[in-house]
């Protein structure tokens, strides 16, 4: 049982970017990834997703010993992955409870209806929990929130749908430090023995608050080394380039 | 093999208008159109004089009037006349009572919901099959109102002082190729009178249903709201899928007297052998107001411009459009607003989306002559293209004089973004499933216009659209 990348090789038309990647993510376990710009942590977690711009040349990925590489996009989500994303995008029109209520229901055995009344309960607990105004239910998801709002609304995402594996993708990118506090908590309420997580970071700031049980350095496509959480804090300090050479 | 003749055919299960049943009909006119049609037509339908003359008038007019394939497409040039039948009829008289309309007639609307909602929410219902109307019925207490809702063919014949009044008059013979071809073949349709000050509660419906295969239905519609009167009119229309063409070309006249209100709702769903050539314009007296939300599903070719006369001081008019076109298929639609008194004020919101190899096309005219003072229009227009096949024209036309009036004009095109459906496919949603929620998110501003009832089906409607769309 777990999120398995094995030697995994990936790339865009010109350019191979994941060289060689490998991971394990247990439930329980909270990993970060943190490498310089360029490194091809974003990739990782698009590749993860099975975004359509990048093909995988080599390597395998399971969940819980499934193909994770065989499955469609959204097939890959039902079956426990969730991304949050670093730049979410917007959909006029659709407001933010139907889209997760759609979500939910896609979950769902053909002909089996969600309960209607169970699900606004936990949705408005849910967005108590990350200091969210009801007014969001309604709003067109993303469409007009502040960069904070938009991470609130991932995270109340990951809340909602509950994944096995969640990857934040550079979550804590355009957080004051009040809303980095409250998605935090988020996730640090969502962590447990049956939950895996890779935190993709490119500050330590993140690291304080939601704590890490491995952390890993990514350059140029591949792990280069895995630590404790005091990795992170001697990479605070030195910055990539002395683990690079290291 | 059975050898049992089926009672309904070619059942699909995706789609609720793609059935039929056998033909069964006592009337028919037969191929092609000629003077002799007309009599036929005259002589089943027992018409006045007056009305064989009209017809036949806009028979000449009809042959004489070119293809308006300078401006239009030229698939119209596909339309063999002479291959349709003009008119098909079982019963020429509609009945009261759900009881007495024939088995497979009333299985027919019993499978597309009329009976139901008829029960639920609307204050009257006409039926129409083929040519004529098989059912129609208003409720008691809309009857005792002093309102008038039958269909044209009975109407013309027991009420002529008002039909004779306004026939003809808010779309002349002449306006154009189709209204002349009505003009001279209608039969069906629906006259609806709402005598001053009454405001009906609960909309009247009437339903356009094609069974047979090479023909042509031709309803003619004519509402008349006299002074301070409010009505609310909602039309479905649906025909079975047939190798060969069909053709449907009405004629939709609606005069709001001072004051008074009409709203006139359609959701069509053709199938997508049907031609759909539409003429509906109405004239809006002194504070009065005339709104046509339209919807436009299916279709192989859809020419419809739903035009408001503003002829009194402050009248209104409005033109709230979705139009969905999907491959093989041209949704030509758009808005005529007519200027023609001081303050009046005309809006026009049309959303178009066009799937796989579909084309929208949306034409509008604004017409603001210059001795006129204070009008106003709004024309906002957006386009939502699925496929990178997919296509869409405008052609707005702004004819505003003088300057003492106030006209706006907006005008998108977007895409359904692969990085979008990639966000909701990754909350789970399958691609499909996300197309739909980006184009139903597109339209939902104007959906809620739509009577609830009409809203649910709108969106089952196009979910269904786009099943096929993706992969």
């Amino acid at each position: 049982m777990s999120l398995l990348i094995q030697d995994l090789h990936a790339c865009i038309p010109d350019r191979e970017i994941l060289k060689g990647f490998s991971l394990e993510v247990k439930p329980g376990e909270v990993h970060a990834i943190m490498g310089p710009n360029g490194s091809g942590k974003s990739t990782l977690s698009k590749v993860l997703c099975g975004h359509e711009d990048y093909e995988v040349t080599s390597g395998s990925v399971t969940l819980d010993g499934e193909d994770l590489l065989a499955m469609d996009v959204d097939a890959r989500s039902r079956a426990g992955l969730f991304l949050a994303f670093q730049y979410p995008f917007e959909i006029p029109g659709v407001s933010n409870a139907n889209f997760i209520r759609a979500a939910l229901q896609a979950r769902l055995p053909k002909g089996e209806e969600l309960d209607a009344v169970g699900y606004y309960k936990k949705l408005y607990r849910r967005m108590d929990e990350l200091e969210m105004s009801r007014s969001f239910t309604a709003r067109s998801v993303n469409e007009g929130f502040s960069g904070g709002e938009k991470k609130r609304n991932e995270i109340l995402q990951l809340m909602m749908l509950e994944p096995k594996y969640s990857i934040l993708d550079e979550t804590d990118s355009g957080l004051d430090i009040d809303a980095l506090k409250v998605v935090s908590q988020g996730v640090n309420a969502m962590r447990s023995p049956e939950r895996g997580f890779l935190v993709i970071t490119h500050y330590q700031r993140l690291l304080d608050y939601i704590k890490p049980d491995i952390v890993h350095v990514m350059v140029e496509g591949r792990l280069i080394r895995s630590g404790g959480p005091e990795l992170a804090l001697e990479l605070e300090a030195k910055g990539y380039e002395l683990t690079h050479a290291a | 093999m059975s050898v049992e003749t089926p009672d309904i055919a070619d059942i699909r299960a995706d789609s609720v208008g793609d059935f039929y049943f056998p033909e069964n009909h006592v009337y028919d006119a037969g191929y092609g159109l000629s003077e002799k049609t007309i009599d036929y037509i005259c002589d089943v339908k027992n018409d006045p004089d007056w009305v064989r003359e009209f017809r036949k008038k806009a028979l000449k007019v009809f042959e004489e009037k070119p293809m308006p394939t300078h401006w239009a497409t030229t698939d119209l040039n596909n339309i063999k006349f002479e291959e349709f039948r003009y008119y098909l009829a079982g019963d020429r008289k509609a009945k009261r009572s759900w009881d007495d309309v024939p088995e497979e007639v009333k299985k027919t609307f019993e499978r597309l919901g009329i009976p139901e909602q008829e029960r639920k929410f609307l204050a009257g219902v006409e039926a129409q099959y083929d040519s004529e109307a098989a059912y129609s019925n208003v409720k008691k207490v809309v009857e005792e109102q002093g309102v008038i809702f039958m269909n044209s063919t009975e109407a013309l014949q027991q009420h002529p002082e008002i039909f004779r009044k306004w026939f003809g008059k808010v779309i002349p013979t002449g306006d154009n190729k189709f209204s002349a071809l009505n003009s001279a073949v209608f039969s069906g349709g629906s006259f609806i009178y709402i005598p001053p000050g009454v405001k009906v509660k609960h909309p009247l419906q009437a339903y356009f249903r094609i069974n047979s295969e090479q023909f042509g239905q031709f309803e003619r519609t004519l509402i008349i709201a006299d002074e301070g009167a409010e009505v609310m009119y909602m039309e479905g229309c649906t025909a079975p899928k047939f190798e060969t063409a069909t053709l449907h070309s009405a004629v939709v006249e609606l005069v709001a007297m001072k004051g008074a209100k009409i709203q006139y709702v359609t959701v069509q769903n053709w199938s997508s052998n049907v031609f759909n050539l539409v003429t509906k314009r109405g004239i809006a007296h002194e504070d009065a107001e005339v709104r046509w939300i339209d919807c436009n599903i299916g279709s192989r070719l859809t020419m419809k411009y739903p035009g408001v006369v503003m002829k009194g001081r402050r009248a209104r008019g409005e033109v709230i459009s979705i139009a969905l076109a999907n491959t093989g298929q041209h949704q030509d639609t758009g808005a005529k607003m007519i200027h023609a008194a001081d303050e009046t004020t005309s809006n026009v919101i049309s959303k178009s989306i066009s799937i796989g190899k579909g084309r929208a096309t949306y034409r509008g005219l604004v017409h603001i002559p210059k001795h006129l003072k204070g009008c106003k229009n709004n024309t906002e227009c957006d386009a939502l293209l699925i496929n990178s096949s997919s296509r869409t024209d405008t052609y707005p036309a702004i004819n505003v004089r003088g300057n003492e009036h106030a006209t706006q004009h907006e005008a998108s095109v977007s895409q359904v973004s692969a990085e979008q459906i990639f966000y909701m496919q990754q909350r789970g949603l399958s691609e499909a499933e996300a197309m739909s929620l980006s184009v139903n998110g597109f339209i939902n501003d104007l959906v809620r216009e739509f009577p609830m009832e009409y809203s649910v089906e709108l969106k089952r409607l196009i979910d269904l659209e786009m099943e096929g769309s993706v992969g």
